[in-house]
């Protein structure tokens, strides 16, 4: 599914559309960047509370869909200056991660 | 829902608190970030789901007075913190499944997301939204 | 409130620092102390969350130092007393999301930036005096009869 239809459909609010048409096959949930790097497939979508500015190469290298921050959880302007140069696609859902990942998992696989 | 349903949807395994394992669930919370779960769970009976597996996790469940750990992504604590575990009462559970398929999994039989508390001013104008 | 009343409990615990061993301990047992003392519920859980982020804070980034638990009719308060390297910006420690944890511990769970904005959340008052070189102190206050009745509305003013 495009994650365009994604944030539509679960109510996700654009911080970076870097490339809104981007596919997401799978969601992934964590806040460890260790645990992302060693774990994460392609397109994927991750779900996270990690703010750290890490997080947007740590995505670009395991080519995720894009970083949605759970909570209302907005990262710092440093996090949305890279994301935007490196074309990673950032959002924001105002449920937590549980919901967040709950409701991907349904509409990905219903 | 009940540990053990839990235990059973997830395919976990007790690591500690089996005798509790009838206890009823209210709500799940998904965070490998301490400190999130002190700002964000605001109600007891929470079941928090987590890779993050340091004594201190354990710690923050006695804190917070969660209904019990759920280990995820195949990882284990240390002995001596499942036994420290056993003897606050914190029932831990752990299962091979990520983090995301667990809270697929759960949220789908039914597990409602732990209410939220506001959160200290982390979204209402400290970081700018872009244009 | 300014009458010196003597405390009817006080409490001093040690924190050593980079002991992730018992780390958080020192929160549970004030906790426990709390219970014992018959101090209402929502109080000992505030207490015990700003127990923790002020406990962890010493042990993540200083050699350690002291709590105090004071505990008193209308209140209790929590002293964190360290000698570590200060903080050099108390109002960035203070915003939601800042956080200066290594690597190593942010693989641990730590470092999500809201230590000190927690600690704000959960109680009624918080001091930071530090000086860098030297260390910090931190005081925390948390009304009782207060929190029993707002459920931990936060109350300005002295």
């Amino acid at each position: 599914m495009k994650l365009r239809e994604v944030a539509e459909k679960l109510g996700l609010e654009f911080l970076v559309a870097a490339a809104p048409e981007a596919e997401v096959e799978d969601g992934y949930v964590s806040d460890l960047l260790s645990d992302v790097l060693a774990h994460a497939q392609p397109k994927q979508l991750w779900i996270t509370h990690q703010r750290h500015l890490n997080v947007v190469a740590v995505a670009k290298l395991r080519e995720l869909s894009g970083v949605v921050f759970a909570r209302g959880i907005r990262p710092g302007p440093e996090v949305i200056q890279k994301a935007r140069e490196e074309g990673l696609n950032l959002l924001v859902s105002s449920a937590d991660a549980f919901e967040t990942a709950g409701r991907l998992h349904r509409l990905l696989f219903p | 829902m009940t540990l053990k349903e839990i235990a059973r949807v997830v395919e976990a395994q007790f690591l500690t608190g089996a005798d509790l394992a009838d206890r009823e669930v209210r709500a799940a919370f998904a965070a490998d970030l301490l400190s999130d779960v002190l700002a964000m769970v605001r109600e007891e009976g929470v079941l928090l789901i987590t890779g993050t597996v340091t004594a201190q996790v354990v710690r923050v469940a006695e804190v917070m007075n969660l209904a019990g750990v759920l280990f995820v992504r195949g990882k284990l604590p240390a002995k001596a913190t499942v036994d420290y575990a056993a003897s606050a009462g914190i029932p831990l559970l752990a299962t091979e499944h990520l983090m995301y398929e667990t809270c697929g999994l759960l949220f789908s039989h039914g597990l409602p997301p732990a209410k939220r508390k506001r959160l200290p001013a982390e979204h209402d104008g400290s970081h700018p939204s872009p244009p | 409130m300014t009458v010196p009343t003597p405390p009817r409990h006080k409490e001093i615990f040690t924190v050593v620092g980079l002991d992730l061993e018992r780390a958080g301990t020192v929160s549970t047992e004030v906790q426990r102390v709390l219970r014992k003392l018959g101090v209402e519920p929502e109080v000992v859980r505030r207490a015990g969350i700003v127990c923790f982020e002020g406990e962890m804070n010493m042990v993540l980034y200083t050699p350690g130092g002291r709590i105090i638990l004071l505990v008193y009719d209308d209140r209790i308060e929590l002293i964190f007393s360290d000698f570590g390297p200060g903080i050099p910006d108390v109002e960035l420690a203070r915003q939601p999301g800042y956080s200066t944890a290594p690597e190593w511990a942010r693989e641990l769970g730590f470092g999500s930036g809201m230590g000190i904005p927690n600690m704000e959340a959960n109680s009624d008052r918080l001091e930071i005096r530090s000086r860098v070189g030297e260390g910090t102190v931190i005081r925390a206050m948390i009304l009782r009869r207060q929190s029993e009745a707002a459920g931990g509305r936060r109350e300005t003013g002295s």
